[in-house]
């Protein structure tokens, strides 16, 4: 019981501490703020990875490897796709200086 | 339990995703920011190899690179235009991946909390998942952009909801064992998402993506309490709340509230516009008329919206623009919060063709602007600029702000066809006397602008 209040403890200061970093933020950076927190819930392929490295049976095998691919084409296409984005704002940057 | 060190890492990962998250939050930081949080992510990625001792390797790393095999040249060769689409699908991806993982972890949870978590996590990555896969088709335009409100659609939802809280109910009291029970639930839950998203209209879309986009993080958390791992159920959380914030922060950027955006369908019962065009007289011109309107002015207003990204002419405008300052006109660009298909995605789009930052307008400096404004440009937007969002209480997108271009001295507005615009509803500015209409394809209309400026 003991651990399982430890975790409940970090869900509830994980929560406030996800809530005050993005409480001042630009609309011009939505886009790529969401784009970004998208590909970090794409963590969830440790999860992924764990559950097919302990299933027992091909039906739990079959299950843990789409979920395996789902999450690694959220983690890595979500953090790709988000730094093309910003690799605009990049080149807006030094264009403004010259300006 | 596995060992200290590799726990001490994920602690470490998650650290790195909420710097990564503060990094996104400025303009400065943004992009090692994201870096970031992709090392923190590979990073326990290779500790969750080292420090368990897995089965079925080949599998896993079978799957994980055929998921790198359609991820990254995805995400590499999208367009700039169908890039929210992606980031919808991405999404509802990670979505059903958590509802897996936890769908597996099921007969494994023995104590009340993590028992719950994980019914918790099956329905909501299910409805993540079938809601996002519907944005995406929306946005793809695949089906329709209009709100779809099915004859029993309110009936209907309401009976899965229910069905799904029984379901879920059952599936905890017999101790998560049932996996047809469990699998029944998520295919409920799928119904959920599709019901729950296909009544939202057009332009509220990208809203949505972001509520979903929260879900997916609260049932990644939720999949890490099952796990019992600490880094999941951070990472999830963090998207959790900051998605939440998000998705208020951009409803708020268009007047709306989040309960209007998903039952506004349901319960106006307003029809979004009946699309049937008009036959009413309007004033259209040719690039040579614009042009010297144009080049008369002292001060010009460019609005681009949708149709510009969609005609890749990000660029003409840029060289139009420069033309004209060239002449001593000053030039600016108004950019709705949500211009394009997310928040923020028009901002993306003109960086891209080196549009000078200076020169891209708020929309409440931009409306404080417009009176002063000889011509206000509207490439390609229509929605975003509809007085209608200020004056018909009817109508299903008023209360949105505008940019409030018939305060200008003229309007110009290229557009391809008299078709209303994402959100189905007809534009009565286009009938305004001090508008003039310009048809065409955004790139050929601006590419005929640009030859007629230089020949003046």
């Amino acid at each position: 019981m003991d651990s399982e209040v430890a975790l409940l403890t970090i869900f509830v200061l994980a929560a406030f501490t996800g809530y005050e970093v993005v409480s001042k933020v630009s609309s011009t950076l939505h886009t790529p703020l969401m784009s970004g927190a998208n590909a970090i819930h794409g963590i969830i392929l440790v999860g992924a990875v764990l559950v097919t490295g302990h299933a027992d049976g091909g039906l739990e095998l079959a299950i843990g490897v789409v979920a395996t691919v789902l999450a690694t084409l959220n983690l890595v296409g979500g953090f790709v796709v988000t730094d093309r984005m910003l690799e605009m704002f990049r080149g807006k940057k030094s264009t403004g200086g010259g300006a | 339990m596995i060992d200290t060190w590799a726990q001490l890492a994920y602690l470490a990962a998650a650290v790195c995703f909420v710097l990564a998250l503060k990094g996104l939050s400025s303009p400065k930081t943004a992009r090692t920011g994201n870096l970031l949080g992709a090392a923190a992510a590979l990073g326990a990625m290779i500790v969750t190899f080292i420090a368990y001792e897995l089965d079925n390797l080949p599998w896993i790393i079978g799957a994980i690179v055929v998921g790198c095999a359609i991820g990254i040249p995805a995400a590499r060769r999208v367009a700039m235009t169908a890039m929210p689409q992606l980031v919808a699908l991405f999404n509802g991806v990670g979505g059903g991946a958590a509802a897996l993982v936890a769908s597996l972890e099921l007969s494994g949870a023995e104590t009340v909390f993590p028992l719950a978590a994980a019914v918790l996590t099956v329905p909501v990555g299910s409805i993540a998942f079938s809601g996002s896969v519907v944005t995406f088709l929306k946005l793809q335009e695949l089906i329709t952009t209009r709100p779809v409100t099915p004859p029993a659609g309110p009936t209907l939802f309401g009976a899965s909801l229910v069905a799904a809280l029984v379901l879920a109910v059952f599936l905890y009291a017999g101790d998560g064992e049932s996996a047809w029970l469990a699998a029944v639930l998520g295919l409920v839950a799928l119904i959920v998402g599709v019901l729950l998203v296909l009544p939202v209209g057009g332009a509220d879309v990208p809203i949505v993506i972001s509520l979903l986009n929260a879900a997916t993080g609260i049932a990644v958390a939720a999949g890490g309490y099952v796990l019992g791992n600490a880094l999941l159920l951070i990472g999830g959380t963090l998207v959790g709340a900051s998605g939440t914030i998000l998705t208020r922060l951009m409803a708020q950027a268009m007047g709306r509230s989040i309960s209007s955006i998903l039952f506004g369908a349901f319960r106006g019962g307003s029809t979004a516009g009946g699309g049937a065009v008009s036959e009413r007289p309007v004033r259209s011109a040719g690039a040579d008329d614009v042009a010297i309107m144009l080049n008369y002015a002292q001060k010009v207003m460019i609005v681009p919206g949708y149709g510009l990204a969609v005609a890749q002419a990000q660029h003409t405008i840029h060289e139009l623009a420069e033309l004209l300052e060239g002449r001593g006109i000053e030039v600016s660009y108004a950019i709705h919060p949500v211009a394009g298909r997310m928040p923020g995605h028009m901002n993306v789009l003109l960086a891209e063709a080196n549009v000078p930052y200076e020169q891209l307008l708020e929309m409440d400096t931009a409306n404080g602007q417009l009176r002063n404004t000889d011509v206000a440009l509207v490439v390609g937007a229509n929605d975003v600029v509809n007085p209608a969002a200020r004056d018909s209480p009817g109508s299903p997108i008023y209360g949105m702000p505008i940019l409030d271009v018939d305060q200008a001295q003229a309007v110009v507005f290229l557009k391809r066809s008299m078709r209303p615009g994402f959100a189905g509803i007809e534009n009565e500015l286009l009938y305004n006397p001090r508008t003039t209409l310009f048809f065409g394809d955004a790139k050929d209309s601006l590419t005929g602008l640009v030859t007629a400026v230089k020949a003046l």
